[in-house]
C-alpha cells in the first residue's frame, strides 16, 4: 500500500499590494520622480538618505530636508554574477553601498559595471535615471562609475 | 526569579529537500522524541506551547496554524507562535515560566525552505519602500557586510575559509549535518565566488527540518526525574532594520545581550553560534568575547546545515546536550534573525 | 520633469514569490487514491477516529496516523450554506449549496458542493452520495467528485452525525 508517487506543483504566490507613502517617504519619492535626491537631517546633524520618518536616535519626527549630490563614494560592494529575474539589472552587476556627496550614511542600490574588476571600495559613482520616473526607488535605474573617479 | 531547566531536545537531520513531508509530518517526530525523553504522553502534559516558523518559506499561508495538528489540541492548549526562529519562542516561554504563568513549556521550530527561493523570500523582510522593491537578497547583504570586514583589514578570506573548514570538520561527528568533510582552507579558497566576496562554502546551505525542546522550572525537572541543564541567563536585542544605519562590522546587539545574559560571569567551555555566513561567526565570536579555549560550534554550526526558524533553538539544544552528556559544564548559545545579524539572542546554560 | 504633477502619496508594491510545492505523505496518499476513484482516510491509533483528508496526525491526540481506511462515497450533511453571491474566480453560478459532508465511517467532515437537489430542502442529517466525473477525467483533485446529491434514505439524527460505521464498499462508481 506504499504510495511511491511524489506529487509536486509549481505555483506563484502574488501579493498585489499598494502602499501609502506618508509625508517623508512620499517627498523623497517625489524628489526621485523629479530627478532630485533628498535626504533628511537627524538630531545628531547627520544627513540620512534615503530619509527615515523618525530620528534613529531620539525617535522624533524629522523634517529638515537637504538635497544631496548625485555622485558618491562606494563604501561596500558585492558582485552578482547571476542576477535573479526580479533584480533591477539583468546583466551581472554589483550591489553597492554608496555615500552620496552631502550625505552621512550610505544607501544601497545597484551599480552597472563591465565586471567585478571594474568595481572597488572608494570608487566614485553617480546616479542614472530611468526614462520615465514614477516616484519609486527604481526611478534610480542604477549607479554607474564616474570615469577616472577614485576618492 | 524562578530557575529554568532545559530537560529535552531533539532535532531532525538537515536535508536539502525533504520532499513529501508536510509541516505536521516535519514536526511530529521531534515532538514524539522530546516527549519520550521526559516520559510525557503529549503536549497536554506541559503548561504552555510556543513555536517559531515563517509561512513564506514554503508559501503555505497559515502553515503555523496547520502545525497545531501535530500537538493534539483536545482539550485546547495554551499556545503561542512567533514568526521568528523558535529561539524567540524559547524566550517567550522563559518569560511565561519566570512570571509564574507556567511550570513547563514545549517549544518547536520548523522550516521547509526547499519549495521557495529562500534568499528572495527573505529579501521581503527589508524596508518595503527603499530596499524590498530592489529584491536585495540576504546573501547579497551578507556579501556587502563581508566586504566591509575585508576592507577594514580585520579579517581575510583565509579567516573566513578557516571558519568553513572547521565547521565541516566538526560536522563529521554530527550525523544530522548536511555538509561535512575534511576540507582545508586552501581547497576552499580555490572555489569560485558565489557572490563575491562570498564563496558557496561561506554561506549556510538551505535545509528542511524541525527541532523541539521542553523546558520547565528546576522543581518540575526534578519531579520528572530527568537530567537537565539550568538556563541561567537569556536576553535579546534588535538593531535598526536599515543595514546602512548600523556598523555591520560589529554586533552591538549581541554584545549587549551577552552582557545581560551574564555570559562572562563564569568560565565557558562551549559556544554554539548562529552564523549563517562564515564572516558572521568571526563578528559574533568577537562580540561574545570568546577566547581560543572555548569550543565554538562543535556541531558544525549552521554552515553545516541551517534549519530556518529552528536553528536558533537548535543552538540552545546543542549546548544543552553537551552539558547533560558531561562534555561541557557551562556554555553559551546564540540565535540571530534578520539581515546582517539585525536581531540577536544569547542564552547561557550550566550543569545542574 | 513637470513640477505640476502631484506629490507621490503611494506606490505599487507587488510581490510575486515562486514555489515548487510538494504534498506531504498523508495528503499525497489521499490524492493518489482519489485519482483511482477511491476515498482514503487514516485512523488514529489512540482514539480510533478516522480523518479524511488526513494530514498525518490525529489533531485531537497529537500522534501520527498511518493506518489507511478506504471509505464509501456516501455520507451525511453535517452543515451547509446556500451561496447567493458570486465569488470572484469561482465559475459556479449562484445560488448553490456548499455542505460539510461526513462520509460513513469517518469522524470528520470535508466541504463539497451539494447539487441535483432542491436548495430549500437541504437539511442537516440529510443522506448524500458522490457524483463522480467519468474516470478518464480523474486527476489528483477533489473535483473528481463533481458534487454530492441527495440519497433517498431517512435522515441521520444530529447526535449520530459523524459516528456512523462504514456503510458499504469503497469502490469507484
Ligand atoms: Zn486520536
Amino acid at each position: 500500500m506504499a504510495i511511491t508517487e511524489k506529487l509536486s506543483q509549481e505555483f506563484e504566490l502574488g501579493f498585489t499590494y499598494t502602499r501609502s507613502t506618508g509625508p517623508v517617504v512620499g517627498r523623497f519619492l517625489t524628489g526621485l520622480r523629479d530627478g532630485r535626491v533628498l535626504g533628511i537631517r537627524g538630531s545628531d546633524g547627520r544627513v540620512l538618505v534615503p530619509p527615515p520618518e523618525y530620528d534613529p536616535v531620539t525617535a522624533e519626527a524629522l523634517s529638515d530636508w537637504v538635497e544631496v549630490g548625485q555622485e558618491g563614494t562606494v563604501v561596500s560592494w558585492c558582485w552578482v554574477s547571476e542576477p535573479r529575474a526580479s533584480h533591477p539589472l539583468q546583466q551581472p552587476f554589483a550591489w553597492v553601498m554608496v555615500r552620496l556627496d552631502g550625505a552621512d550614511v550610505p544607501m544601497i542600490h545597484c551599480l552597472q559595471a563591465p565586471s567585478a574588476e571594474a568595481v572597488s571600495t572608494g570608487a566614485r559613482v553617480r546616479v542614472t535615471w530611468v526614462a520615465e520616473p514614477r516616484g519609486h526607488i527604481t526611478d534610480i535605474r542604477c549607479f554607474v562609475p564616474v570615469p577616472g573617479g577614485v576618492s | 526569579m524562578r530557575d529554568i531547566a532545559v530537560v529535552a531536545f531533539s532535532q531532525s537531520a538537515c536535508v536539502a529537500d525533504i520532499g513529501a513531508v508536510n509541516e505536521v509530518e516535519l514536526i511530529m517526530p521531534q515532538l514524539q522524541a522530546v516527549y519520550a525523553q521526559v516520559g510525557l504522553s503529549s503536549a497536554q502534559d506541559v503548561d504552555f506551547v510556543c513555536s517559531g516558523s515563517c509561512d513564506y518559506l514554503q508559501g503555505a499561508a497559515f502553515a503555523f496554524v496547520a502545525g497545531v495538528d501535530a500537538l493534539g489540541a483536545v482539550p485546547p492548549l495554551k499556545e503561542s507562535h512567533v514568526e521568528m526562529d523558535a529561539a524567540w519562542a524559547l524566550y517567550e516561554a522563559v518569560l511565561k515560566i519566570r512570571t509564574g504563568h507556567a511550570d513547563s513549556a514545549l517549544l518547536y521550530g520548523f522550516g521547509k525552505s526547499s519549495p521557495g527561493e529562500l534568499p528572495a523570500v527573505l529579501s521581503q523582510r527589508l524596508d518595503p519602500y527603499y530596499l524590498a522593491p530592489l529584491w536585495l537578497d540576504t546573501v547579497s547583504l551578507a556579501a556587502l557586510q563581508a566586504r566591509m570586514l575585508l576592507d577594514s583589514g580585520s579579517i581575510t578570506e583565509s579567516d573566513m575559509a578557516a571558519v568553513v573548514s572547521r565547521s565541516r570538520q566538526n560536522a563529521q561527528a554530527n550525523p544530522l549535518a548536511q555538509l561535512a568533510g575534511d576540507i582545508g582552507v586552501a581547497a576552499l579558497l580555490q572555489d569560485d565566488y558565489l557572490l563575491a566576496p562570498l564563496r558557496r562554502g561561506d554561506c549556510a546551505p538551505v535545509s528542511d527540518g524541525a527541532a523541539a525542546m521542553i523546558i520547565a522550572t528546576v522543581e518540575q525537572a526534578r519531579r520528572w526525574g530527568v537530567p537537565y541543564a539550568r538556563l541561567t541567563g537569556i536576553d535579546q536585542r534588535i538593531e535598526s532594520h536599515n543595514p546602512c544605519m548600523r556598523d555591520l562590522t560589529d554586533s552591538v546587539s549581541t554584545r549587549q545581550a551577552a552582557a545581560a545574559a551574564g555570559v562572562h560571569e563564569a568560565a565557558l567551555d562551549v559556544a554554539e553560534i548562529y552564523a549563517p555566513f562564515s564572516h558572521q561567526e568571526i563578528i559574533l565570536t568577537r562580540a561574545l568575547g570568546l577566547d581560543e579555549a572555548i569550543a565554538v560550534n562543535p556541531s558544525g554550526g549552521v554552515l553545516a546545515g541551517n534549519l530556518m526558524m529552528a536553528s536558533g533553538l537548535a543552538r540552545v539544544g546543542e549546548v544543552f546536550q553537551r552539558i547533560v552528556n558531561g562534555d561541557a559544564r557551562r556554555g553559551v548559545a546564540h540565535a540571530t534573525s534578520g539581515p546582517c545579524l539585525q536581531h540577536n539572542l544569547v542564552a547561557v546554560l550550566e550543569g545542574a | 520633469m513637470s513640477t505640476a504633477r502631484p506629490d507621490v502619496t503611494g506606490i505599487e508594491a507587488p510581490v510575486y514569490l515562486h514555489y515548487h510545492f510538494t504534498a506531504g505523505t498523508a495528503p499525497a496518499r489521499f490524492l493518489v487514491r482519489l485519482r483511482e476513484g477511491l476515498l482514503s482516510g487514516q485512523r488514529c491509533p489512540r482514539c480510533a477516529k478516522v480523518y479524511i483528508p488526513a494530514r498525518g496526525s490525529c489533531p485531537a491526540c497529537g500522534v501520527p496516523t498511518t493506518e489507511e481506511v478506504l471509505l464509501p462515497d456516501r455520507g451525511t450533511v453535517q452543515s451547509f450554506t446556500i451561496v447567493h453571491i458570486p465569488i470572484p474566480g469561482n465559475p459556479i453560478e449562484p445560488p448553490y449549496v456548499v455542505a460539510n459532508i461526513v462520509l460513513d465511517g469517518a469522524n470528520i467532515s470535508f466541504i463539497h458542493l451539494l447539487s441535483d437537489c432542491v436548495n430549500e430542502a437541504v437539511r442537516i442529517g440529510q443522506r448524500v452520495e458522490a457524483v463522480w466525473r467519468p474516470p478518464e477525467e480523474w486527476d489528483y483533485a477533489m473535483d473528481n467528485i463533481r458534487h454530492f446529491r441527495p440519497l433517498d434514505e431517512p435522515d441521520v439524527p444530529v447526535e449520530r452525525i459523524g459516528t456512523l460505521p462504514v456503510s458499504g464498499p469503497a469502490v469507484p462508481r
